[in-house]
C-alpha cells in the first residue's frame, strides 16, 4: 500500500468506526428519552406500569379541579369519552389550562393508578389543539373532535 | 380595492420570477448574451413588486381592513400601532410573504452586488434563485393567499395572539427569515458552480460573504427566538428543543461547517465537493424547516397551519429542489477538482474535525426531530422525544468540537508539528484549568461537567485570545486582517456562550410556590417580598400586576411587576415575566395563577439564573464576527481582478 492509500484507509476506519458509536449512542440515548403518547382510554387498556413515563393527552374534565388550600398542588381528571384517569400535579399550570380544554401531561402512573405529571401543557391559543389529542378523541368518538375542528370559522 | 392590486402585483411577481428563472439559465445554455442580461432588470422589477405587495399587506393592517380575512384573523382595532406591523408576519401567509419578500431582496443584493462575476456564472445563479422564487411565489398564491377578502367584512377583527403581541417578535421573524433564505444565495452559488462544471478557489471565494451575512442573521436569529421564548413564554428556559427551533438550528449547524470547509476549499483547493455538499444541505434544511413548521406535521407551537395541500406543495418543491440539485451533484460532483493533501497535524485536519462534529450535530438533532414522525408513519404510536436526548448528545459532541477549535487556530495548513502547536497552546492550556478549578471553588453547587463546560470556554476564549496576540506580535503594524478579527470574535463568542450555557444550566434555581401579599420568600441570597397585586389596563388588555420587592443584605436591589394579561379579545391569558437582568445573573418572577376567588393567594414562579445572558451575548459575538468577515476588503479587491476572469471565459465560450 503507498502512503496515500495508506492514509485514506485509516480516515475511512476512523470514520467508520466513529460514526457507529455516535449512531450507537444516539439510538441509545433517543430510546431512553422516547416518550409515548397514551390516552386516557389506552391507560386502561393497556394497564401499563406505574413507574414508565408517558404522555397523557386528552380534556381536563368539567368539574374535575380541585385545589389544596395551603401549596400549589391540584388533582383533575384528564378523559377522552370513554376513559379517564385522575392526575395530580404540584406546580404552576400554563395559562390556558381551563376545564374542557386540551391538555397533554407529562409524568407516570403511581401503584394507585393515578397519574402524577411532572409538566403540563395546554395549547398555545384557543383554537388550537395539540394533534396528537384531536386524533385521540377523534378514534374515542368524542363530540369535541369534530367540533374543535370547525368551530371556529367566524 | 387595494388588497386586489396586491394580487395582482404577486402575480406580475411571479411573471418576472418566471423571466429569472428561465431567460438566464437559457442563454447560459445557449450561449446568448441577450438572454442573460435578463436576469438583473427581472431581479430588480421582482423585488419592487414583491415590496409593493407586502407594502399594500401591511396598510391593510395599518387601516384595519377587516374585509380582508388575513388582517381579521390576526388584528383587531385594539391593537397597538407597532404590532400591526408585526402581525404581518403573525400567521402563516403573512410570514410567507416576509420570507418571499426577504428572497427577494437576497436576489436583487446578489443582482447589484454581483456585476464583476463571469457573465455566464452570474446568469445560472440568478437564474437558479429565479427558480426557487417561482416555487415560492407559486405556494403563496395557490395555498396561502394573504390578500383574500371574507364576505360580508367582519366588524372587528379575532386579534393578534397575545403571544405574539410582543417587541421580540417584531424583530425574530425578519432576522431568522434573513438567515434562512439567505442561505439560498450560498445554495445557487453551488449548483451554478455545478451547472458550468467547474469548481474551483474562485467560485468559493464569491460565495464567500454572502455565506457570512446570511450565518451572522441566521445566528441572531436563532438567538433572537431563543431571548423571545426566555422572557414571553414566562417559565425560564431559554431553548425547549421543540421541533421548530430544531428547524432554524439545523441549518444554522450546516451552515456553521459550511463557512469552515469554505475556508479549506478557498485557501488549500481541498474539500471541494464537501463544499459544495454543505452548501445544498444548508439550504435543503431550510426548506426542510419550513416544511415541518408550515405542514403541521409536527406538534409544536409554532405549527398554526395545519393543512395538508400545504404540506403536500412544499414538500413537492423540497423534493424538486433537494432532489435536483443532490442529482445534479451526483452527476457532476466526481469530476470537480481536487485539493491539496494535507497531514494529520494541520489545520485542515482540525477544521475536517469541525466539520465532521458540525455535520453529526445537526444529524441528530434530524434523527430526534424526524423520529417522531417516522414512528407515527409506522404505526408504532405517537412519541415525543424529550430534551435530554438532545442535551446528553450534544455535550459529548461538543467535546471534540471545543478541543479542536484553538488547536485549528495555531495550527499551519497543509503540515505542521505537534510539538510546536503544543507549546504554543501551553498557556490556553493552563487558563482553561484555572477557570474550571475556580469555578468550583466558587460555586459549591455547580456540577463536574459545567466546571468542564467553562474551562472549555476559557480554553477557546483564552486560544483566540493568545491567537490574536501572536498575529499582533508577527505584523508590527496595527492593521490587522479583517479575518483573524472575525474569526476571533465568532470563537470568543463561541467561547462566551459555552461559559452562559454551562453555568446556567448547573446554578439556576427556580422555585414554584403558594404567596399571599405580605409573603417572603428567601432564595440564591435574596429575599422576594410579594406586597400583592393590582388592576392595570393595557391598549387591548387588563392585567393583574404583582409587585415584588427584592433584597439583598437588607438592600432593596429591584421592584418588580410581573403581570397576568386577559386579552379584551379571543379571552386569551397570558403571563407577563418581570426580569431584573444582570451581567452575571437574572432575577425572574412571573405570576401563575390566583388560587382562591378573592385573588389575594396567587401561584408565583421565582428564577435565579446566573449568567443566562452570556449566552445571547456569545450569539452576539458570532453574529459581528460574521459581519466583520462578511465586509472584508479581500473580496472586494478581487473585484478589480475581475473583469479579466470574465474576458477569458468569455472567450472560451
Amino acid at each position: 500500500m503507498t502512503p496515500t492509500r495508506k492514509r485514506r484507509l485509516t480516515a475511512v476506519l476512523v470514520i467508520i468506526i466513529g460514526v457507529g458509536i455516535a449512531a450507537t449512542i444516539a439510538f441509545r440515548a433517543l430510546n431512553e428519552n422516547m416518550l409515548f403518547f397514551v390516552s386516557p382510554s389506552d391507560v386502561k387498556a393497556q394497564n401499563l406500569p406505574a413507574g414508565k413515563r408517558f404522555r397523557l393527552g386528552g380534556l381536563v374534565a368539567e368539574n374535575s379541579l380541585s385545589r389544596a388550600d395551603d401549596s400549589l398542588a391540584i388533582t383533575f381528571v384528564v378523559t377522552d369519552g370513554p376513559g379517564s384517569v385522575n392526575v395530580s400535579f404540584d406546580g404552576i399550570l400554563p395559562d390556558l389550562f381551563r376545564e374542557g380544554q386540551g391538555i397533554i401531561a407529562i409524568g407516570e402512573l403511581k401503584p394507585d393508578g393515578h397519574f402524577k405529571a411532572t409538566e403540563v401543557l395546554a395549547k398555545h391559543d384557543e383554537e388550537y389543539m395539540p394533534p396528537e389529542v384531536a386524533d385521540a378523541l377523534e378514534k374515542s368518538g368524542h363530540p369535541m373532535s369534530g367540533k374543535q375542528k370547525s368551530g371556529k370559522g367566524q | 380595492m387595494t388588497v386586489e392590486l396586491g394580487q395582482i402585483t404577486l402575480l406580475a411577481a411571479l411573471l418576472c420570477a418566471l423571466c429569472l428563472g428561465m431567460f438566464p439559465l437559457a442563454g447560459a445554455a445557449f450561449g446568448n448574451r441577450r438572454l442573460m442580461s435578463v436576469a438583473s432588470s427581472a431581479a430588480l422589477l421582482q423585488c419592487f413588486l414583491v415590496a409593493l405587495a407586502f407594502i399594500i399587506l401591511t396598510s391593510a393592517f395599518i387601516n384595519q381592513d377587516f374585509s380582508v380575512e388575513y388582517v381579521a384573523r390576526n388584528s383587531n382595532s385594539l391593537l397597538p400601532m407597532g404590532y400591526r406591523f408585526s402581525a404581518v408576519w403573525s400567521a402563516h401567509e403573512g410570514s410567507l410573504l416576509l420570507w418571499q419578500l426577504i428572497l427577494s431582496l437576497w436576489i436583487a443584493a446578489v443582482a447589484l452586488f454581483s456585476k464583476t462575476l463571469p457573465e455566464y456564472y452570474r446568469a445560472r445563479v440568478l437564474g437558479i434563485l429565479g427558480l426557487i422564487s417561482v416555487g415560492f411565489l407559486l405556494f403563496i398564491i395557490f395555498t396561502s393567499n394573504p390578500f383574500g377578502r371574507l364576505l360580508p367584512a367582519a366588524q372587528e377583527g379575532l386579534d393578534l395572539n397575545p403571544l405574539l403581541q410582543d417587541p421580540g417578535l417584531i424583530i425574530h421573524p425578519p432576522m431568522l427569515y434573513m438567515g434562512y433564505v439567505g442561505l439560498s444565495v450560498p445554495f445557487a452559488f453551488a449548483v451554478a458552480a455545478l451547472l458550468g462544471g467547474k469548481v474551483d478557489s474562485d467560485f468559493v471565494r464569491w460565495s464567500r460573504p454572502w455565506t457570512h451575512v446570511a450565518w451572522a442573521f441566521l445566528t441572531v436569529g436563532v438567538a433572537l427566538g431563543s431571548w423571545w421564548a426566555y422572557y414571553e413564554l414566562g417559565w425560564g428556559g431559554w431553548w425547549f428543543w421543540d421541533p421548530v427551533e430544531n428547524a432554524s438550528f439545523m441549518p444554522w449547524l450546516v451552515a456553521t461547517a459550511l463557512i469552515h470547509s469554505q475556508a479549506v476549499t478557498e485557501k488549500r483547493g481541498a474539500f471541494g465537493n464537501w463544499t459544495l455538499l454543505l452548501a445544498i444541505s444548508a439550504f435543503s434544511l431550510s426548506l426542510l424547516g419550513t416544511f415541518l413548521v408550515r405542514s403541521g406535521v409536527l406538534t409544536s407551537v409554532h405549527a398554526f397551519a395545519s393543512d395538508p395541500t400545504r404540506g403536500v406543495f412544499i414538500l413537492v418543491y423540497l423534493g424538486v429542489v433537494v432532489g435536483g440539485s443532490l442529482t445534479l451533484f451526483a452527476i457532476k460532483a466526481p469530476k470537480m477538482i481536487q485539493g491539496g493533501g494535507f497531514t494529520g497535524a494541520s489545520r485542515e485536519t482540525m477544521l475536517l474535525t469541525n466539520n465532521l462534529v458540525l455535520t453529526v450535530m445537526a444529524a441528530m438533532v434530524l434523527l430526534g426531530t424526524l423520529y417522531p414522525l417516522l414512528i407515527d408513519a409506522l404505526n408504532l404510536g405517537k412519541i415525543s422525544v424529550g430534551p435530554p436526548y438532545f442535551g446528553l448528545l450534544f455535550s459529548w459532541l461538543l467535546v471534540p468540537l471545543v478541543v479542536a477549535l484553538p488547536i485549528g487556530m495555531f495550527s499551519h495548513w497543509k503540515q505542521d508539528k505537534l510539538n510546536r502547536i503544543a507549546g504554543k497552546l501551553r498557556w490556553p492550556l493552563v487558563v482553561a484549568i484555572l477557570f474550571g478549578v475556580l469555578t468550583l471553588i466558587l460555586e459549591r453547587e455547580v456540577s463536574w461537567i459545567s466546571a468542564i463546560g467553562v474551562a472549555g470556554g476559557a480554553w477557546v476564549i483564552g486560544g483566540s485570545l493568545f491567537y490574536l496576540g501572536q498575529v499582533i506580535g508577527q505584523n508590527k503594524a496595527l492593521k490587522l486582517p479583517a479575518n483573524v478579527i472575525a474569526m476571533t470574535l465568532a470563537h470568543i463568542g463561541l467561547g462566551i456562550f459555552l461559559v452562559g450555557l454551562s453555568l446556567t444550566s448547573s446554578i439556576s434555581t427556580e422555585k414554584h410556590l403558594r404567596m399571599v401579599a405580605g409573603d417572603q420568600f428567601e432564595g440564591a441570597g435574596y429575599v422576594f417580598e410579594f406586597l400583592g397585586t393590582t388592576v392595570v389596563n393595557g391598549p387591548n388588555y387588563i392585567a393583574d400586576q404583582g409587585e415584588f420587592v427584592i433584597s439583598k443584605d437588607g438592600q432593596e436591589i429591584a421592584r418588580l411587576f410581573p403581570q397576568k394579561r386577559s386579552y379584551a379579545q379571543g379571552g386569551n391569558s397570558m403571563t407577563e415575566a418581570a426580569i431584573d437582568p444582570g451581567f452575571t445573573r437574572d432575577l425572574y418572577v412571573s405570576l401563575g395563577e390566583p388560587l382562591d376567588d378573592q385573588g389575594v393567594a396567587w401561584a408565583v414562579a421565582i428564577y435565579h439564573k446566573p449568567f443566562i445572558r452570556w449566552v445571547w451575548l456569545g450569539a452576539l459575538f458570532m453574529m459581528t464576527g460574521g459581519l466583520v468577515a462578511a465586509g472584508d476588503k479581500r473580496y472586494r479587491r478581487k473585484k478589480v481582478a475581475a473583469p479579466s476572469v470574465n474576458a477569458t471565459r468569455t472567450a472560451k465560450a
